[in-house]
């Protein structure tokens, strides 16, 4: 394997490289993906039948914990990959255990909010308006349960092999994804939250 | 007993009881064969376990000729059924599945393989590369489609088959009209070849960016590989949101969710945008490798290089933006108002355009050349007449109003097939007897190869072209009989007599490869077209490392440029070549998808969760996993290439 120094550890060889590439034309697919699940939700936003409406059922404060912690989950593996690029293993390897942390928190978070919405009647199969909002919110959610492991696989690599270009690209590739989430969150928020209570 | 319901077939046949003993019987043949002639060592060493491009792409064309004879059956079943007024041959509920699974089939499961046979084949070869950028990825996205072809394919003896269309439209498709579990063979067998096509768009566009051989720059790319190119990038785009779609059907029909239903605020139109924001661009994905086959075919057998290289390339960039401008062109007559009717019939009209200007090309690039009649090159011929007439019905389907004559009738199918038998299959038939020597080591015999070509067309014309009439005349599409007073009877018996021909025509290619194989040439070099780019420069059967050496490149056709104008492709020493390993893992994940699909559509939880278990582990698996691949040494390639007829 030919490695070239003059680049970061994640993109020092071809194979690395090209797993970057990819992963970055895979989160394509994947706003795509959220994009058309937006669609759906806005366009069955209105469509209750006769369940609750958006209004009835959103509670700001659960979603606001679940955007805090979230942001912050990004910042920290931001100061991880920073690490990481200092070739310090220790604080990165910390910073990725304080964002899968986070990440753990928001998803239980994210739980007790969808125990909230069963026990107001609003499941999946309510209405067209709250199957969109679970499936959209679920598969973020899904994304996010999916990161956990893969993050914590991660950790542990780095952690018996050290910062190779490998495990160093898997980390960096993995810090995309999780930005990423943030980004669908954001939009998630703003869009379906704030919107909904307005 | 409840249990066993479900699997029984609702509508069974004597048909379909002589199905299922055929495909037990043949798959007691296979596993009796393969452990007589001891080959299960060599199945698994050299196919079911291969990361090679080559070797992918050779599956995936054997499983779309194999599909196409699927699909093709069940259309002489339809036309056999349509021949004459008041025909007694299927009832209403065997047609309703028979024109399902056909389109289905032949989109999915036959014409999609197809193209990306072809991909898989040449565009390592052509941008002069070892290998695509994820080898491994590649084996799973080859396992995933043949997974879900596989489901698809069982459901008419378990279970039963879908029966909505293959647009699958909503409440149609709902439980309340589709009560088999039928319409979830749909939903799952599509979902897992579409997780397949996807990754193969994300490999491809990685592959043809990053891995092209030094001075290939973007406007230096054979014209294969630049459709290909545009093709994946659509295929990135659009899949996701059948991924979408999909999954809120199945969730419509599993666990009762109210996406697409009329109750509870569900909204059928939803589906139909979905699946033809997705269906619209998924033609394209289709017919732009199907352009690209024809152009390294007619310039290399017109003996002269692409006319307009740069407008070929830009009008497939117009083409895939307004793909996916037009997509309720397919439902004009569903109630959306003069406006945006309007306006989606002027973007339909608008992708004539760029699709003229590729027409053009190809004549130009004819007209001064000194053409030879080879069969791929009639194939080429023969489409671009056939074509534009498909075109040109395109267009009058795409004004708006007069679609309200002919929306749903024999008129759209005459259509459609006009664009998609001689652009696609047409296409990859061309494709089949260009690329059969590269991957073969022999040719395919000519003059058999003629005989399926003027078979086909005829067969074409004949069975297609009336449709024309009659649908004008208001045969509707998707009906499975009609009555003498109709009038309809004589054309449909030609459709009939056609579509026959045309099944002549597909057999005569299979008894061609057992002709070929039997009595042709095996010395036949590496180059016996004289052709043009890339992958005609290395040996024949091509090496798994491709080239030993990477190529130089200077212009769009360096293979030529080297043979006519002294240009010199492979320079320096030979040196060590990195290689992937083999490995098992996307064949067993190919086996947990099939085994999890089947679970989803009986609603058998159990075996759905394991399924989903065995698939996380299989990736939590691959990430542990160090496998850095392997180097083959130089004195070993030394050997391979002097094998092959010495190092060029
Ligand atoms: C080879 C000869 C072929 C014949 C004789 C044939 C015949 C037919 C017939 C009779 C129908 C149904 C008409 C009806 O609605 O009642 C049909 C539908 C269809 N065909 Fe073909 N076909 C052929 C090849 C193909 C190919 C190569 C493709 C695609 C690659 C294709 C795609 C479709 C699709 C998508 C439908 C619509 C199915 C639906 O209504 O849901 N066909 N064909
Ligand atoms: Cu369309």
């Amino acid at each position: 394997m030919h490695i070239d120094n003059s680049q970061p550890l994640e993109y020092s060889t071809q194979q690395n490289q090209l797993n970057i590439l990819g992963f970055w034309i895979f989160l394509g697919a994947e706003i795509m993906l959220f994009a058309t699940l937006f669609t759906a939700y806005f366009t069955l936003e209105g469509r209750t039948g006769s369940g609750p409406a958006p209004a009835e059922i959103f509670e700001i404060t659960p979603v606001l914990i679940e955007t805090l912690v979230l942001l912050t989950s990004s910042f920290t593996i931001g100061l991880g990959i920073h690490a990481m690029r200092l070739g310090r293993k220790n604080a990165m390897l910390t910073f990725f255990a304080i964002t899968l942390l986070l990440g753990l928190c928001f998803l239980g978070v994210e739980i007790y909010e969808f125990m909230h919405y069963y026990h107001v009647g609003a499941t999946y199969q309510t209405s067209a308006f709250t199957a969109a909002l679970l499936t959209t919110l679920g598969t973020h959610g899904g994304h996010v349960t999916l990161g956990l492991f893969w993050g914590t696989f991660i950790i542990l690599q780095v952690k018996k092999r050290g910062l190779t270009p490998e495990t160093a690209n898997k980390s960096f590739i993995f810090s995309l994804y999780w930005h990423f989430l943030d980004v669908v969150w954001i939009f998630i928020f703003s869009f379906i939250y704030l919107k909904g209570m307005m | 007993m409840e249990f066993f319901e479900r699997f029984a077939i609702p509508h069974p046949s004597p048909a379909i009881y002589a199905s299922m003993v055929a495909i037990v019987l043949v798959s007691i043949g296979i596993v009796a064969g393969l452990t007589y002639f001891k080959k299960w060592g060599y199945l698994w060493r050299e196919w079911l376990t291969t990361v090679d491009h080559k070797k992918i792409g050779i599956m995936y064309l054997v499983s779309a000729l194999l599909m196409l004879f699927r699909g093709g059956a069940d259309a002489i079943m339809m036309r056999a059924q349509l021949s004459a007024p008041d025909m007694k041959l299927l009832d209403a509920q065997h047609y309703n599945e028979i024109f399902t699974t056909h389109g289905v089939v032949m989109i999915i499961f036959m014409a999609m393989p197809f193209i990306f046979a072809f991909m898989n084949l040449i565009v390592p070869l052509q941008i002069g590369a070892r290998d695509v950028a994820f080898p491994r990825l590649n084996a799973l996205s080859f396992w995933l489609f043949f997974a879900g072809a596989m489901l698809f394919n069982i459901s008419f003896v378990i279970g039963g088959s879908p029966d909505a269309g293959w647009t699958s439209y909503f409440p149609l498709a709902g439980n309340d009209f589709s009560e088999s579990v039928g319409t979830n063979y749909y939903m799952l067998a599509i979902q897992i070849s579409g997780i397949g096509s996807l990754m193969t768009g994300i490999n491809m566009c990685t592959t043809i960016l990053k891995m092209r051989a030094p001075g290939m720059t973007l406007m230096k790319m054979p014209m294969f590989t630049w459709s290909a190119f545009i093709a994946n990038v659509i295929i990135v785009f659009a899949f996701p949101v059948l991924t979408v779609a999909l999954i809120m059907g199945t969730t419509d029909r599993l666990f009762a969710t109210n996406f697409f239903t009329t109750s509870n605020g569900g909204m059928d139109m939803l589906w139909a945008n979905f699946f033809w924001i997705w269906g619209h661009p998924e033609v394209y994905i289709l017919i732009l490798p199907a352009f690209g086959l024809y152009s390294e075919i007619i310039s290399t057998f017109s003996r002269r290089n692409l006319y307009g290289y740069s407008s070929m390339v830009w009008s497939m960039v117009l083409i895939s933006l307004l793909s996916f401008l037009v997509w309720t062109h397919h439902f004009f007559t569903m109630g959306q108002g003069a406006l945006t009717n309007s306006i989606f019939s002027i973007t339909t009209m608008a992708i004539a355009v760029p699709t003229g200007v590729k027409i053009f090309n190809w004549l130009f690039t004819m007209w001064k050349g000194k053409i030879r009649f080879t069969v791929p090159m009639l194939y080429s011929i023969g489409f671009i007449p056939l074509f534009t007439i498909g075109g040109v019905t395109g267009v009058m389907l795409a004004m708006s109003a007069a679609d309200y004559q002919y929306h749903n009738t024999m008129f759209l199918v005459a259509h459609f097939h006009n664009t998609i038998i001689p652009g696609v299959v047409f296409a990859m038939l061309a494709g089949l007897t260009f690329y059969w020597p590269k991957f073969f080591g022999f040719m395919l015999n000519e003059k058999i190869g003629k005989v399926t070509f003027w078979l086909l067309t005829v067969g074409f014309v004949l069975a297609f072209f009336p449709m024309y009439i009659t649908g004008l005349d208001g045969q509707a599409r998707r009906m499975y009989t009609y009555s003498e007073a109709t009038g309809f009877g004589a054309l449909n018996m030609l459709s009939f007599v056609g579509a026959a021909l045309m099944a002549i025509g597909f057999v005569t290619i299979v008894y061609n490869v057992y002709y070929s194989f039997k009595n042709s040439s095996r010395d036949i070099g590496s180059d016996p077209w004289d052709a043009r780019s890339l992958e005609w420069a290395t040996h024949t059967p091509v090496p798994e490392y491709n080239f030993a050496r990477t190529p130089q490149i200077s212009s769009s056709e360096t293979f030529w440029d080297s043979k006519k104008n002294g240009h010199v492709l492979f320079k320096g020493e030979i040196e060590e070549i990195h290689m992937p390993n083999n490995s098992g893992v996307p064949f067993v994940m190919g086996i947990i998808f099939f085994i999890a699909g089947f679970s989803f559509i009986f609603a058998l939880w159990v075996p759905a969760v394991i399924g989903l278990i065995g698939i996380f582990i299989c990736m939590a698996m691959r990430s542990f996993e160090k496998d850095h691949g392997r180097h083959i040494s130089v004195k070993e390639i030394k050997e391979t290439e002097e094998k092959l007829g010495g190092a060029k």
